[in-house]
């Protein structure tokens, strides 16, 4: 079984190494957003420190979403979910196996960035260290409830607009308790608490999103 | 192996249209059932819902023996996915990926016996191996396609339109070991609007046409009809 899901991780992978512009087009555009700010707000830097947790969060779920609407829609495309479903995997599994394989490819390298958006948005340097932190626990409620959502539309033309709708109200626990944790870390105040509840809600959303995601996918092409 | 595939009285719905209802067949192992019928009527729907892709309105398909199959197979897919290779229009292949990489990662999904290129060799495409998909004619991703249901270990083939691109030798091939499959006692359905070749005494045609709704509703007309007479 693990082999099995380990296979269509690195299978997933393997095709967007291959696609490259999907994983290089999210960072961009998650790098432009967050360069966006200092340019409406200007450079007053005790504003940007305020604000930098909050943007570099927002821009972060925003680039997230962009990547979310392939997740299935290119395997209802060529006829693999089909088969998928024909095959002996568990469809839970194929769906487990694709929201990590999005995680490995849109969430890690925006992390990977973080820092360097970090000290453009003026981010204290005690803040560092907890922002990534925050991000590598809530990122993958990110991919698991976003595969929720990739799964409701993927029979939808123009699935994009409406799984935004879907799902950005649902990312809201995300960003509170993300930034919640690190500015309580940056202020000095224990943080545990939003990191045990951000920890929570990704465990939450990975314990649902395969079994919801797969009921959606069976109801969609049916 | 003298298990046979009965379907009994299925209707199929979609939308607010009757496909066909009260459609029966049987297929027993070294047999073909050949789908026929206009674009619409129901072929690709039928194999849908023998896949257990799409649920039927109404009726069963049954496995066993010929006098009293008894498994239930509709919504079995612990047995559909051990027995049954469907092959749908749409090929399954990753473009991104080459011919190898894809075949291998169902042979991983499935459980595949057959190995890769010998079966690539008999439908002829064991020189694209190593391209991507993406670089293949339509002809030659099909043949790819049908490497995958050569390796499936599943002995009932569904086949929807399995000739859709391919060249007069392709479609020879196709035959012989569509032929070959039936030999060795496995079962054929397949979808087609032309003609695949397999031996006329192994083949039965379905004509979609017998089993549409408009058909069903003026033989039950006259019935009343002649009741009333």
């Amino acid at each position: 079984m693990l082999k099995l899901a380990l296979s269509i991780i690195a299978r997933d992978l393997r095709l967007s190494m291959r696609h490259g512009s999907a994983t290089t087009m999210v960072m961009g555009f998650f790098v432009m957003v967050v360069i966006m700010f200092p340019f409406a707000i200007g450079p007053e830097q005790n504003i940007l420190e305020r604000i930098s947790v909050g943007v570099i969060w927002v821009a972060a779920l925003l680039s997230c979403l962009l990547s979310l609407d392939r997740m299935f829609q290119t395997d209802y495309e060529d006829g693999s979910l089909d088969q998928f479903i024909l095959s002996p995997v568990p469809l839970e599994l194929v769906v487990m196996a694709k929201c990590i394989a999005h995680w490995l490819t849109t969430s890690l390298p925006l992390i990977v960035i973080t820092p360097i958006l970090g000290i453009m948005m003026n981010l204290p340097e005690t803040g560092f260290l907890p922002l990534i932190l925050t991000m590598l626990l809530g990122t993958p409620a990110l991919s698991f409830i976003g595969g929720i959502g990739a799964s409701v539309t993927v029979t939808l033309r123009r699935g994009g607009i409406l799984l935004s709708l879907l799902i950005l109200p649902l990312y809201i626990p995300v960003l509170i308790f993300g930034s919640l944790a690190v500015k309580a870390a940056i202020g000095g105040y224990p943080a545990m608490e939003h990191l045990m509840l951000l920890s929570g809600f990704s465990l939450f959303s990975a314990a649902i999103a395969p079994w919801a995601a797969a009921a959606a996918i069976r109801a969609g092409l049916e | 192996m003298t298990e046979i595939l009965r379907g009994q009285n299925l209707t199929c719905i979609r939308g607010d249209k009757v496909i066909f209802c009260d459609l029966s067949f049987d297929v027993p192992p070294g047999r073909a059932l050949i789908l026929n019928g206009a674009n619409g009527s129901g072929k690709s729907s039928l194999m849908k819902i023998i896949a257990g892709l799409l649920p039927a309105q109404n009726g069963e398909i049954f496995y066993g023996s010929p006098k009293d199959p008894d498994h239930n197979i509709l919504g079995d897919k612990d047995w559909i996915s051990r027995n049954i290779c469907y092959l749908a229009h749409k090929n399954g292949l990753k473009p991104e990926m080459t011919v190898a990489e894809n075949l291998k990662f169902w042979a991983n999904m499935e459980h595949h016996e057959g190995d890769i290129r010998t079966e690539a060799e008999k439908i002829g495409v064991d020189h694209c191996l190593d391209l991507p998909v993406c670089y293949l004619s339509s002809g030659q991703a099909r043949r790819a396609a049908l490497t995958r249901v050569l390796c499936h270990p599943g002995r009932i083939w569904l086949l929807d339109e399995p000739t859709v691109g391919l060249d007069v030798i392709g479609v020879e091939l196709l035959s012989g070991l569509m032929n070959d499959h039936l030999m060795r006692g496995g079962s054929i359905l397949a979808a087609t609007h032309i003609q695949l070749g397999i031996d006329a005494d192994k083949s039965t045609l379905l004509n979609m046409s017998d089993f549409s709704y408009a058909k069903a509703s003026r033989s039950k007309d006259d019935q009343e009809e002649s009741l009333l007479c």
